[in-house]
């Protein structure tokens, strides 16, 4: 049974659907017929033209909304309520700013009931490993924007999560520290083994990071594509970019995205 | 850690070679003489307002029976501190207004908190009573002075009541707007990193809306002392607005003055405290950076 149970993937989306009602009774779908697997210890980026539903792939995973057709697993078993195996980091800052670096990392283990003195401890252990050790009590206001997403990738990954989401997280960094972001994510996640779904809009840091990448329609989105990148890793993500196989990767889906993109900027022009 | 801008626009353009403790002490001395300037036409300002009255009250420019003079409170301060008011001893009628705006004001902040945050967190129930809240609150507070004063006498339940209600709307409506405003992001990330109902509500919502809520509570005091003193307008036995009224009658000019004065120090010192309050309480907000012009 141990072994059957490795087999079983981490995420299934099978045949999901979300459509939203606005109060004026209106409809709009934002997924449709949606299919995704994420095999454990898998990393699936998620590209698609903006505003196609991407995020809302993710808010189904969380539980923190429930699809209108179709079923979501996670590790086999259907989802009630909010799952305490995932974590979820977000595209804008989402720390707490009246609490310092370590209350806002200790946060997770104390809403779950750990001791001050355990959530505190393995809060400096994290802090070290996104090497914050010297601004344990900054407020986030005091930091810099590469420095609250690590905090925020403490906060995330001091859950120990199974399962982690990222929902655009390092779009709002400029590109250095955008980098540099990309491998402590590799090596914390190297770590972990978790299973990751990474929405982004940046193909280029979707190949860089994933194992899989799966490219969605303009909305409702569905899935077009799935491109399996097999780079060899560790990756050192601000050297790969020149690599041929990865700049092949690149054209190769980037081709199959703009087409979408075209579609869905087209809309939007008709639209306004 | 508070940086201090040091490239000040319009100020001195240090030459090539000015070492940073230089320019830290030039930008020191800059901002103590600007300080010195503000305070210096903050006093000029009073000192030129109270001179002006006492001369012209003196010279007969304005009627000092009407208007009496800065001397004239100062002396009718002296003898109610001294010598006691008509209704008792002046610390009794402080005490009673106080004890009145000060109940008002902690009841009604506290409720308005409470409801604000309770009605916030449930959209449900604040759709059902926000058609409710909406007709109470266009009533102007002060006419239901008579009423409260009615029901329940001329004693302190009616000031405490009309304080309330004055304070109460106050709170309770930026408590309720606080609490909408909370950061929709920072209340999913509480309840993905595992928090319960009870610990979104501690540990984000109300965070968020303090700000918001001690915004309310600076302008509220100054209400609950209107509720009180209207209150005793209408009818009281003690307190300053009676004082204020008794003054009215009699024409005692400097009467009414010395009561406002001292309403105006009272106010201020609890304004003084509330900031304190507020200053520890919220040292995780970012500091203003200073500006060396």
């Amino acid at each position: 049974m141990q072994h059957d149970n490795n087999q079983i993937p981490a995420i299934e989306l099978i045949n999901v659907s979300r459509r939203f009602v606005s109060p004026t009774g209106k409809s709009l779908t934002a997924l449709r017929d949606f299919n995704m697997t994420v095999a454990r210890g898998e990393f699936v980026a998620v590209v698609g033209p903006t505003g196609c539903g991407k995020s809302t792939t993710l808010n189904l995973v969380t539980g923190l909304a429930r699809p209108s057709a179709g079923e979501v697993r996670l590790m086999g078993g259907p989802i009630t309520g909010i799952d305490p195996r995932v974590g979820f980091a977000f595209q804008t800052d989402a720390l707490f700013p009246w609490k310092n670096v370590i209350d806002n990392v200790m946060a997770g283990p104390l809403f779950r009931g750990k001791s001050r003195t355990e959530a505190e401890k393995s809060a400096r252990d994290w802090l070290a490993r996104v090497g914050l050790s010297k601004f344990v009590h900054h407020y986030p206001h005091q930091l810099s924007g590469g420095m609250r997403k690590r905090v925020s990738l403490a906060q995330t990954f001091i859950n120990e999560p199974e399962i982690l989401l990222m929902d655009e997280p390092f779009s709002a960094l400029d590109v250095q520290t955008r980098t540099v972001m990309h491998e402590e994510l590799l090596k914390l996640w190297a770590e972990r083994k978790a299973s990751v779904v990474f929405v982004t809009h940046d193909l280029e840091e979707a190949v860089a990071l994933a194992d899989k990448v799966y490219v969605l329609t303009a909305g409702p989105a569905t899935v077009k594509s799935v491109y399996t990148i097999d780079l060899p890793r560790p990756r050192v993500v601000s050297e790969i970019r020149y690599e041929q196989s990865f700049i092949d990767y690149c054209k190769t889906i980037w081709e199959d995205l703009r087409e979408e993109v075209e579609t869905s900027y087209r809309r939007a022009s008709e639209a306004a | 850690m508070a940086h201090t801008t040091l490239e000040a626009g319009s100020a001195t353009l240090f030459r090539p070679g000015t070492s940073d403790s230089e320019i830290e002490a030039s930008a020191l001395k800059a901002m103590r003489r600007r300080n010195t300037a503000v305070r210096f036409w903050q006093i000029a300002i009073l000192v030129f307002v109270i001179g002006m009255w006492e001369l012209s009250s003196n010279m007969q420019w304005i009627d000092p029976f009407f208007y009496s003079s800065p001397s004239g409170v100062v002396e009718r301060l002296y003898e109610w501190a001294t010598e006691g008011t008509t209704e008792g001893s002046l610390w009794y009628n402080l005490w009673v207004t106080m004890e009145e705006a000060l109940i008002g004001f902690f009841a009604g902040s506290i409720t308005g908190v409470f409801v604000g945050i309770g009605l916030g967190r449930n959209r449900f129930l604040s759709d059902i009573f926000s058609v409710y809240i909406k007709a109470i609150n266009s009533i102007p507070r002060v006419v239901l002075a008579p009423i409260f004063i009615m029901i329940m006498g001329l004693g302190l339940p009616s000031k405490v009541a009309l304080a309330f209600i004055m304070v109460f709307f106050v709170v309770f409506a930026n408590a309720f707007q606080g609490v909408r405003e909370a950061d929709r992001n920072m209340i999913a990330n509480a309840r993905i990193l595992g928090a319960s109902d009870w610990q979104v509500t501690r540990t984000v919502v109300i965070p968020s809306a303090m700000s918001w809520i001690f915004a309310s509570l600076h302008v509220s005091f100054g209400f609950a002392i209107i509720g009180a003193i209207v209150g005793e307008f209408v009818g009281a036995r003690f307190g300053i607005g009676q004082l204020i009224s008794i003054a009215k009658g009699t024409f005692d000019a400097a009467g009414m003055f010395a009561a406002i004065l001292l309403v105006m120090v009272v106010t201020l010192f609890a304004e003084y405290i509330m900031t304190l309050i507020e200053n520890r309480l919220a040292k995780w907000r970012p500091q203003q950076h200073l500006d060396t012009q």
